[in-house]
């Protein structure tokens, strides 16, 4: 018997003929960060609102925190929090008010709700606009509370689909703060991702899925080195000049990945790949060497770039 | 005992048992925005003043319900109450429900927690229906204090219109839930004008030859003026029991349809 809190088993989600999520295999322990990594289309929201229950599933089993989804959905509900990757505040509401309404959606007293308010706005650094109505806001603001307002019940597990998008990278740091903070209290994180260093940063694991299928899984560094090599060079040239520069590049690297703009060359050493290159006299525009990342995991796994 | 008691309730009403917060949320929206409410209250009014008092001292007497002489606008007032009833519903249910989940999300947020489709459903018709008992008193009021409400009955007015924006607004709102945009909303006219001008509002249903008389009843503002006009007259016999199962009938198929409907397009 497993104790993961959620516990996915073929799990199929379909709308008609058309396949979102295609018999996808997964386990979130307690008090992990567990990342969904993925494409537009991959079926990353889809999964989301399967296991917040408000998408029954189409076949294949679901258990969240031990409870059905389909049968026992309210109770579930109310012991999880969700960040949808559309925001959904009040907007006939102030600051406050969607917390204040939020909170008793859930049916807690308001004199319950009253200080989980302040502490919230706390939280996410929103004190100052208490009062303030919500389309007054900016779009990372509705973000910050958008977060607030999934903690209001304060969930064993929360789920977050694409928390950062829209962000600034400041107040992007600021949200892998708080979500750091929140894990280390103990709550549970699902968290979707387009981006590799939020995933890297925030997923203790993670699973890369694409076209309704997870094709990859594990932790971030763990699926560097199983699908990758350690360094990467990558080279950009004259345009139109590409092909015939790739035409001298054959047996250089371990792989080569081709990309409209630029040519990428996994190897072991990149300065050593850089000098042997120079040497045959190919001349890039520009060239960079870096360490291996989940986006280049993606691409060997997908052959195709995450963000485009 | 409460397992009982939970069994006679109708099925929708008995899971929806978070419909108090849907409502408190409207309560919160609109503490400050009482002026829409207030500018409900006299809707009704101005057509009280316009076309039973304005046009009815024009007319002078007509025959009312149960064949005796009373003025125009005694015979006309249970009319306005009854088509603002349904002009008040109609609209509210079609703008709020189309707003709310197009535009809004606000049912997405509140599908999230533990609230469901149906404390939706209720908790939405039933802040209609507080509107629209609000909207009706203060007219019964007026009415009143003008001299024009002949029966002790009249206070039933109140509980009718209730009814009538019930029917309506149930309705309405399962409509709303099949528009795409904006412009599906002159439909709403489309319907509710005729309605307005030919369910023996302005005279009584014997003025038209038999055929078109049939016609008119199945108008459901028909009913709802009789309805109305039967109470603020105090003459009633068993086309009462008609006019009120009509309505109840309307209510309850356009709640069904609400509930099915936006399960269908939420919970996808
Ligand atoms: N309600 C729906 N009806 C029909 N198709 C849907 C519905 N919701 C999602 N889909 C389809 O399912 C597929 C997966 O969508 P999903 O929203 O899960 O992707 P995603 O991984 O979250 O993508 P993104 O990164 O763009 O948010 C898409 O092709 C989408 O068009
Ligand atoms: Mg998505």
């Amino acid at each position: 018997m497993s104790d993961a809190l959620v516990i996915a088993h073929d799990l199929t989600k379909r709308f008609g003929d058309f396949t979102a999520v295609d018999s996808i295999d997964f386990e979130v322990q307690p008090g992990e960060a567990f990342g969904f990594l993925g494409p537009n289309g991959a079926g990353k929201s889809s999964t989301m609102r399967m296991i917040g229950a408000v998408s029954p599933i189409t076949s294949g089993s679901l258990s969240v925190l031990g409870l059905d989804p389909v049968t026992q959905g309210p109770e579930l509900r109310s012991r999880i929090g969700v960040v949808p990757q559309e925001d959904s505040l009040d907007v006939e509401l102030t600051v406050a008010e969607n917390l204040m309404i939020y909170g008793r959606y859930f049916g807690l007293t308001r004199s319950v709700i009253r200080p989980r308010i302040e502490e919230l706005l706390d939280f996410v650094q929103l004190n100052g606009k208490r009062d303030e109505k919500v389309d007054k806001l900016s779009g990372g603001m509705k973000r910050r509370l958008t977060i607030a307002r999934s903690l209001i019940n304060q969930p064993e597990l929360l789920i977050l689909d694409e928390p950062t998008t829209g962000l600034d990278p400041q107040a992007r740091h600021v949200l892998w703060d708080r979500l750091y903070r929140l894990k280390q209290d103990g709550v549970t994180l699902i968290v979707t991702t387009h981006y590799m260093d939020e995933a890297e940063q925030l997923c203790d694991r993670l699973v890369v899925m694409d076209q309704a299928r997870i094709v990859a899984e594990g932790a971030p560094a763990d699926l560097i080195v199983q699908h990758s090599t350690r360094e990467v060079l990558e080279m950009r040239f004259p345009p139109g000049t590409q092909e015939e520069n790739i035409a001298q590049l054959g047996g250089l690297a371990e792989r080569m990945e081709i990309l409209p703009d630029r040519v990428l060359l996994y190897t072991p050493d990149a300065d050593s790949t850089s000098s042997e290159a120079h040497a045959r006299g190919i001349r890039p525009v520009a060239q960079v060497s870096r360490r291996s990342s989940l986006e280049d995991v993606f691409l060997k796994l997908t052959g195709r770039s995450l963000v485009e | 005992m409460t397992s009982m008691l939970l069994r006679v309730i109708p099925l929708p009403f008995r899971s929806a048992q978070r419909a108090k917060y849907v409502f408190e949320r409207n309560v919160m929206v609109y503490r400050r925005a009482w002026m829409i409410i207030f500018s409900g209250v006299f809707e009704p009014l101005f057509y009280l003043f316009s076309i039973g008092i304005g046009l009815g001292g024009y007319i002078g007497d007509v025959t009312g319900p149960g064949g005796e002489l009373v003025s125009y606008t005694a015979f006309v007032a249970p009319a306005l109450l009854a088509s603002s009833a349904m002009n008040g519903a109609v609209f509210e249910s079609t703008m709020n429900i189309f707003f709310k989940m197009k535009y809004q999300k606000t049912y997405d947020a509140m599908l999230s927690t533990p609230i469901g489709v149906p404390d939706i459903a209720v908790g939405e018709i039933s802040w209609s229906l507080v509107r629209g008992a609000l909207y009706a008193a203060s007219f019964m009021v007026v009415m009143a204090g003008l001299g024009y409400v002949e029966s002790w009955w009249g206070l039933m007015a109140i509980p009718a219109a209730v009814l009538i924006g019930f029917a309506f607004g149930a309705v309405g709102m399962a409509c709303a839930t099949f528009m795409r945009s904006w412009q599906d909303f002159d439909y709403v006219t489309v319907v509710t004008l005729p309605l307005f001008l030919f369910s023996a509002t302005f005279y009584p249903l014997s003025v038209y030859p038999p055929a078109v008389q049939q016609l008119t009843r199945f108008s459901p503002l028909y009913h709802s003026v009789e309805l109305v006009r039967a109470f603020t007259f105090g003459v009633f016999d068993w086309s009462l029991v008609g006019h009120i199962a009509v309505l109840v009938g309307m209510g309850a198929v356009g709640t069904a349809v609400v509930g099915k409907r936006l399960h269908r397009l939420l919970l996808t």
